[in-house]
């Protein structure tokens, strides 16, 4: 591989549409072909009344179910498989915070295809043999870590493999070894500034750092931007699941005009949360992915409860693949206020452009008089005042007042000290519902 | 120039006790303190003998502190002192955006720490109106 190219796969990144689609379908075929020999999709099929030899374009997709986190946990993993167990060389796992954990197995073919697709991310985004890569993201059952890790030692980048958390380590290492990609997670990555900062060290003069990939956790422009500022690097969204195999599913281009989902590999529906249909390209709709290239376990129609609308039309790098929005939310992280419908993301957008700055905040949902009380929390740094009251008097009101306009109901709003919302060193917990415990009492 | 340092802090049992206690353990006293608030946080203002150091030690702990330039008068022990203060700046236009005074140990002297936004032009007309202003090494080693 040459590595002054413009695109890792050109032969796959520079399909056009029409070209997109054939392989699709010719894919899509050979997935359903493969499924018939699992005992899971065998009587999914049945169920269904669908003959994988029917299928004639890709519409008749449509014909199946869709399958979601529900559907992996309430059935034995081993019966996805479309291979012997003897060809599975390595097993994932995603958190099981909100019930049973899930399980993806990969054969040595898919470990490999994976890889590729991650290597194809970040060489879009820059990335060469040249690049010293910190990965600063869990290992283990979680995706996160050997995912990027595989593709940046596949480019040939030299990889540390920092895994997540020990903040002052971390900086020390990118001292050390002139890292010049960091791998976070962009929580953790404005967590980090204040570690910095206590250290002395100032990440635009005194590291090398020129990218930053940004994954596992949705985030907002601003976000990205006060990442890019304090950092001075160019900062890229990464999107994935570990039932789509994990990061790389979808990547910014350096047009950062939406990501690219990767058609190659994922044959990708958007279809309304409620109704199931498909909506209308632009609008925002969940996101539903099958497996094209998955030997060992495919997963056809998966739910991803992420919420996102996709770009009409090529994108000025000269892909086709198509690109969807950054993930406005989850089907399932809406909560309801007084009827409203709210995402924690809309919360945070408003403080982003109310502050100007990355802020920690938590909203806190309560029952007051039996009725649903907001609460926004924000913490105070140094750079959203000066010292006088005044300014947090009219801070406060300012953000009241924003935040009625989208979401149409008042939220208390309340400032706090810094550092009292604990923020763990991984993801931020973003939402406090207090209302079903103040039922039951 | 003088200067004091501002703390925002949320009105909460415990937090002015562990502001106190962060200065105590660098051994700083604390000269005069006042807090200007709303219902559920407010902002510390601290006169302290050495700012930069206690300054330090409090971003440090994680408050998010500020250093302020003040103008300390040196108050005679007559009544009206305060107004007159107030309504020679006043006349000239310049806000005071808070005050607050003390007594020190001699129990003569009261001093009257004002927060204003132009520090060189304020500190000219309280002069001129007839009062001393404190250096910042005199009010540090009160
Ligand atoms: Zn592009």
């Amino acid at each position: 591989m040459h590595q002054d190219a413009e695109y890792w796969n050109p032969e796959f990144e520079l399909l056009d549409r029409e070209a997109i689609e054939t392989l699709q379908l010719q894919r899509l075929k050979e997935t359903l072909e493969r499924c018939d020999r699992s005992p899971f999709y065998k009587e999914w099929f049945q169920k269904a009344g669908f003959d994988p030899a029917s299928i004639a374009s890709l519409a008749d997709i449509a014909r199946l179910p869709l399958m979601d986190k529900a559907t992996l946990r309430n059935t034995d993993p081993t019966s996805f498989l479309t291979v012997g167990m003897e060809d599975i060389v390595r097993m994932h796992s995603s958190s099981g915070t909100s019930g049973q954990a899930t399980v993806i197995f990969h054969t040595a073919g898919d470990i490999n295809t994976w890889s590729n697709m991650v290597a194809r991310c970040i060489y879009m985004a820059g990335v060469r043999r040249s690049d010293v890569f910190q990965n600063m993201m869990g290992y283990g059952l979680f995706t996160g870590g050997l995912g990027l890790h595989y593709a940046a030692e596949r480019i040939g980048a030299m990889v540390i493999p920092a895994g997540s958390g020990n903040s002052k380590r971390q900086i020390q290492l990118m001292m050390e070894f002139n890292t010049t990609v960091i791998h976070i997670i962009p929580s953790y990555a404005l967590y980090l500034l204040e570690v910095f900062k206590e250290m002395g060290v100032d990440p635009r003069r005194d590291t090398h750092l020129r990218i930053a990939v940004l994954g596992a956790e949705p985030h907002t422009e601003g976000l990205r931007s006060r990442v890019q500022e304090a950092y001075g690097l160019e900062a890229f969204n990464c999107y994935g699941l570990s039932e789509m195999s994990g990061p790389g599913v979808a990547f910014e281009c350096p047009e950062k005009k939406g990501l690219h989902v990767w058609e190659d590999y994922y044959l990708l529906e958007v279809v309304d949360p409620v109704t199931m249909q498909t909506v209308e390209e632009g609008e925002e709709g969940e996101l539903v992915f099958t497996s094209l290239c998955r030997e060992g376990m495919p997963l056809l129609r998966y739910r991803t409860r992420d919420l996102a609308s996709t770009y009409a039309g090529d994108c000025a790098c000269g892909r086709s693949h198509r690109r969807i929005s950054r993930i406005k939310g989850r089907s399932d992280d809406m909560f309801i206020v007084k009827g409203v419908n709210i995402f924690p993301m809309q919360v945070e957008k408003i403080l982003l452009a109310a502050l100007g700055i990355g802020s920690n905040y938590r909203i806190i949902l309560d029952t007051i008089e039996s009725k649903d009380e907001m609460r926004v929390l924000v913490e105070v740094s140094g750079e959203m005042w000066h010292g006088e009251v005044n300014e947090l008097n009219r801070l406060k009101a300012g953000i009241a007042e924003e935040l009625r306009r989208e979401i149409l109901i008042s939220p208390v709003i309340e400032l706090v000290e810094p550092g009292s919302l604990s923020q763990t060193e991984g993801k931020a917990v973003r939402v406090t519902d207090k209302r079903n415990q103040a039922r039951r009492d | 120039m003088a200067q004091q340092i501002n703390v925002f802090a949320q009105n909460q049992p415990g937090r002015l006790e562990r502001l106190t206690q962060v200065l105590m353990e660098i051994g700083i006293n604390i000269r005069a303190i006042t807090i200007s608030g709303s219902e559920d946080y407010g902002v510390l203002k601290l006169l302290v003998d050495d700012p930069p150091k206690a300054f330090e030690a409090l971003q440090v702990e994680g408050f998010s502190a500020f250093m302020k330039d003040v103008v300390a008068v040196v108050m005679d022990d007559q009544p009206g002192g305060l107004f007159r203060v107030c309504r020679a700046l006043g006349e000239r236009g310049v806000n005071v955006e808070d005050a607050y005074g003390f007594v020190v140990k001699d129990r003569q002297t009261a001093i009257l720490v004002i927060e204003v936004e132009k520090i060189p032009e304020a500190e000219e007309i309280v002069t001129g109106a007839g009062f001393r202003i404190m250096s910042d090494e005199e009010l540090y080693s009160l």
